[in-house]
């Protein structure tokens, strides 16, 4: 039974597909389906490979985020992505989907905090002609007023889909603000709706130039490909774009300063039906060259969270049965500093305070116990396992290393990110976790209903 | 950059690629029968299973006892309580999934070739033996009032129940699958017991794999896993007639962006005219960014960042629904842009060239579903659920390529129904013409 999972887990992704989970990307069996090679202009190339369908779906991601954006420019860089369906200088307005689609394809885009990415998944004899749309947006792009008008009504409507429909991500977006002293993380990647409403060509060509070039991107091939293939139709497409100077320079963003205060915050909502108490801790993302504490704080996830045999789910649910559900989630491919979230809703006759003092008195009693060997044994055999699996999905091989590169992180990372998982103990486990579960750098929120009669909708069902 | 020119040429010129699945048909010694697509190259084997009735089949008075039942299979099994089968299953590195729809009790497994054997013994205790503990009923019981909760404070989920309610009344599609707070709160350990015996049933499998297994394999592994299953179950609901009339329901409910589902009777999957029927709707509202009420919606008026519209074919039911939403001062152009397009449609069919583009993504298209042993799996089930034969997959492009724009605009008169098509608006929605307020 896990129906409330996706009920409590936290969006971080303005996206058609789920954020991928961050768990052994490339492996000893799937090391030889991947490649990589740059091309003169500085645009990164990954192939990975899977024969088994002709398909392959190609994938362009630019190092731009909407944490690069401006102070007052709150959402450019998704709408960016919606304008990229607009026209260039050769290409109408929505003739890129349409000639996709005329060619069996589908495509899509989606925009997160470090990254944006394009992608189609077609037959595999159409690569070229998908890498030489995606190369002639990627400079040539060519928006009129008019657009900017409609699209941005449309991404308001989105906004209006994803967060102020939903009392829960209406209340996430509050909590990431308070996490968030200084740094971008705490704009909400679709922006600030104030700020969206004044979006315009001019905002949006700026942070274009800014940030569009191929020594910002990397273009990912996967599916039944070689990559001698990729290579000649990469040279042929993208190798004439020159690389832009202005672009792609180390990306400086205002840092956190210490936090030293616990930021705690009540939201409430009258379309609240189940009420839940949730905690974020600023916390270490993978690093090049530096990804043990990331991968320990990995595993704690899982020991924390991951199901029916975690610890939180065995303290709360099943032995004090003071909670209903409990879950953990952690993002470790960050630019920046990530965090480490947990929440708990209530079992019945149980109040808010009454489920937070019970989340916080099973961290206690986890910190002092340590990791239950047998249970880090089998989180261990189940990420090898995934390595298998996971040739099964290359989609999911690709959308990792696109995760990994758009974060500051090297294909070696990548590679060497299953054996550092697989050789994190216990005891750095726990002093991870210790050093993470610090009061004042985190944000606790209760989402509640709010007092008094209950909306329309509930009276005329 | 080249002239894009070039993209034209290729489409004529490009034939789509052919769907190479080759599906090898097991009957097991106890009389099962399964698809089977052998991929070896990877070490793990993906298994489907469905039984058909799901939820419909729930005793009188007793809604919501398959759907808490179906939850309760992973919460302990045989000699394992809750915990003990879920360390069982993350020591085997297996995944297994249950889930209860109106149609179907579905089981979706995927295991290691190393250790298949383990994983089918557990997998086959949470199907035959569930334990079905009061502590785990206590548990998950609770985890379903919550989400019955939630969901009527959801707009998205109460405009679909609301929609349901209205079409089909009494019928079991009518009614909320998860139950009432009351009915749930009444259901005991021998009510789970019987919605165990009554929807899995050995008579109404379907069975589909693909992955790291031989036909002798999965023969073998099926009777071990199904064979205890009980021999049948009760019968099935009657068929049900879609009955909708024109109009706009609403549902106040206080939250800024109205979301609205909409609908009349659809057809059937072995209707003559489906085909033409589904390439229709994809011109119409198929979810692509090629469609007509995405273009007129969305590019053209950003009224909403998603319409869409779909043949929901049911076992006992046929429906064409779609959804929108809308800031609440935006709706109501939003319902009338879709229902002139309803008409639009209804009237005049498509054009040449909008079936020549959509045959086009359809045919090229349907190849690049079959590329992972999990994929293959769940289309090869859903096949058979269908009543398709294995045939199917080589002919299918064919019969798309078949319908002509006289077969379009028949069908688009036949199914398309401005005069029975309903919406159901939740939120405060402005400037409605002649809403029914519920």
């Amino acid at each position: 039974m896990k129906k409330l999972a996706a009920a409590a887990a936290a969006a971080l992704c303005l996206a058609a597909p789920p954020a991928p989970a961050q768990d052994s990307p490339a492996t000893p069996e799937t090391g030889d389906q991947v490649s990589t090679f740059t091309l003169d202009n500085g645009l990164e190339v990954v192939v990975v490979e899977d024969h088994r369908a002709p398909v392959v779906v190609h994938m362009v991601w630019y190092k731009a985020g909407s944490a690069d954006e401006t102070a007052g420019h709150s959402g450019v860089a998704h709408f960016l992505e919606h304008l990229l369906f607009k026209g260039t200088k050769t290409l109408e307005p929505g003739e890129f989907s349409r000639v996709v689609a005329e060619n069996g394809g589908t495509d899509n885009a989606f925009t997160s905090y470090d990254q944006t990415a394009y992608y189609q998944r077609v037959a595999a004899d159409r690569l070229g002609l998908m890498m030489e749309m995606e190369a002639d947006r990627m400079v040539n792009l060519d928006l009129s007023e008019e657009d900017i008008l409609t699209e941005r009504d449309v991404i308001i409507e989105e906004r209006n889909m994803r967060t102020e429909n939903d009392p829960s991500a209406l209340m996430r977006e509050q909590m990431g603000a308070a996490q968030y002293l200084n740094h971008r993380y705490g704009v909400p990647i679709i922006g600030w709706r104030h700020e969206m409403e004044t979006l315009g060509l001019e905002d949006a060509n700026a942070f274009y130039h800014r940030n569009y070039a191929p020594n910002n991107a990397i273009v990912i091939v996967a599916g039944d490909v070689t990559p001698d293939e990729v290579r000649q139709l990469a040279e042929e497409h993208y190798g004439p774009l020159a690389a832009n100077p202005e672009v792609g320079a180390p990306r400086e963003r205002p840092q956190e300063p210490p936090q030293s205060a616990e930021r705690r915050l009540v939201f409430k909502d009258a379309r609240v039906a189940q009420p839940y108490v949730m905690r974020t801790y600023l916390a270490p993302e993978r690093d090049p060259g530096a990804q043990r504490e990331a991968a320990a704080l990995v595993l704690l996830d899982k020991i924390l969270g991951g199901g029916q045999t975690s610890v939180l789910n065995r303290k709360l649910q099943f032995e004090t049965r003071k909670a209903l559900y409990t879950g953990t989630f952690y993002d470790a491919s960050s630019y920046d500093d990530t965090t480490f979230g947990l929440v708990v809703v209530p079992a019945k006759g149980m109040s808010l305070e009454d489920a937070e003092a019970a989340l916080d008195g099973a961290l206690a009693e986890f910190l002092d116990e340590g990791v239950d060997p047998a249970q880090l044994e089998r989180i261990k055999f189940r990420l090898r396992a995934e390595r298998i699996y996971q040739r099964d999905d290359v989609g999911s091989l690709a959308r990792r290393y696109g995760n990994a590169l758009t974060t500051g992180l090297t294909i070696e990372d990548v590679r060497a990110w299953p054996e550092v998982l697989q050789s994190i103990t216990a005891d750095e486990i726990v002093e991870a976790a210790r050093k993470v579960f610090d009061r004042k750098q985190s944000v606790t929120g209760y989402l509640m209903p709010v007092d008094g009669p209950a909306p329309a909708g509930e009276i005329s069902q | 950059m080249k002239p894009l020119l070039a993209f034209v040429f290729s489409l004529f010129l490009a034939t789509p690629v052919l769907a190479e699945i080759d599906i090898q048909q097991v009957e097991t010694p106890l009389g099962f029968k399964a698809w089977l697509v052998e991929e070896p190259s990877i070490p793990f084997t993906s298994l489907q299973i469905r039984f058909r009735g799901g939820t419909s089949l729930d005793a009188p008075g007793k809604r919501g006892a398959t759907n808490l039942m179906v939850g309760l299979l992973e919460e302990g099994a045989g000699e394992l309580d809750a915990r003990g089968f879920a360390e069982a299953r993350e020591q085997l590195a297996a995944s297994f999934d249950y889930d209860a729809s109106a149609d179907a009790v579905s089981v979706s497994a995927r295991f290691l070739s190393e250790n298949r054997d383990a994983a089918v013994e557990l997998l086959r205790e949470s199907l035959v033996n569930p334990r079905f503990d009061q502590d785990a009923i206590d548990r998950v019981r609770e985890q379903v009032l919550s989400g019955i909760r939630s969901d009527a404070m959801d707009p998205d989920a109460i405009a679909s129940a609301t929609f349901d309610a209205m079409v089909f009344g009494d019928h079991p599609y009518g009614s909320d699958p998860q139950g009432t707070e009351q009915s749930v709160t009444a259901l005991d350990r021998d009510d789970m017991i019987a919605a165990h015996d009554a929807t899995m049933t050995r008579d109404r499998v379907y069975i589909a794999a693909a992955g790291d297994i031989t036909p002798e394999e999965l023969s073998a592994l099926i009777d071990r896993l199904l064979g205890d299953l009980p021999e049948t179950g009760p019968a099935l609901p009657p068929d049900v007639a879609a009955e909708t009339t024109a109009g706009t329901t609403v549902v106040p409910f206080d939250t800024p962006q109205s979301v609205a589902v909409f609908g009349h009777e659809g057809l059937a999957i072995d209707d003559p005219d489906f085909f033409a029927a589904y390439v229709m709707n994809t011109i119409l509202g198929g979810g692509s960014f090629e469609s007509r009420l995405m273009n007129e919606v969305r590019e053209k008026r950003g009224l909403t960042y998603g319409v869409y519209s779909y043949l929901a074919g049911m076992d006992h039911a046929e429906l064409l629904m779609g959804r929108v939403a809308s800031a609440n001062d935006r709706i109501a152009e939003a319902i009338s842009v879709i229902r002139d397009e309803w008409a639009k449609m209804a009237s005049e069919g498509v054009t040449e060239q909008e079936l020549e583009q959509t045959k086009t993504y359809l045919t090229g298209a349907y190849p690049l579903r079959f590329d992972g042993n999990g994929t293959i799996a769940r289309i090869l089930v859903g096949m058979q659920m269908d009543g398709l034969p294995a045939d199917y997959i080589a002919s299918r492009n064919d019969r798309i390529e078949a319908v002509t724009q006289d077969d379009v605009k028949r069908v688009a008169a036949r199914v398309l129904r401005p005069d029975a098509l309903r919406f159901v608006v939740v939120g405060q929605p402005e400037g409605l013409e002649e809403p029914q307020v519920q």
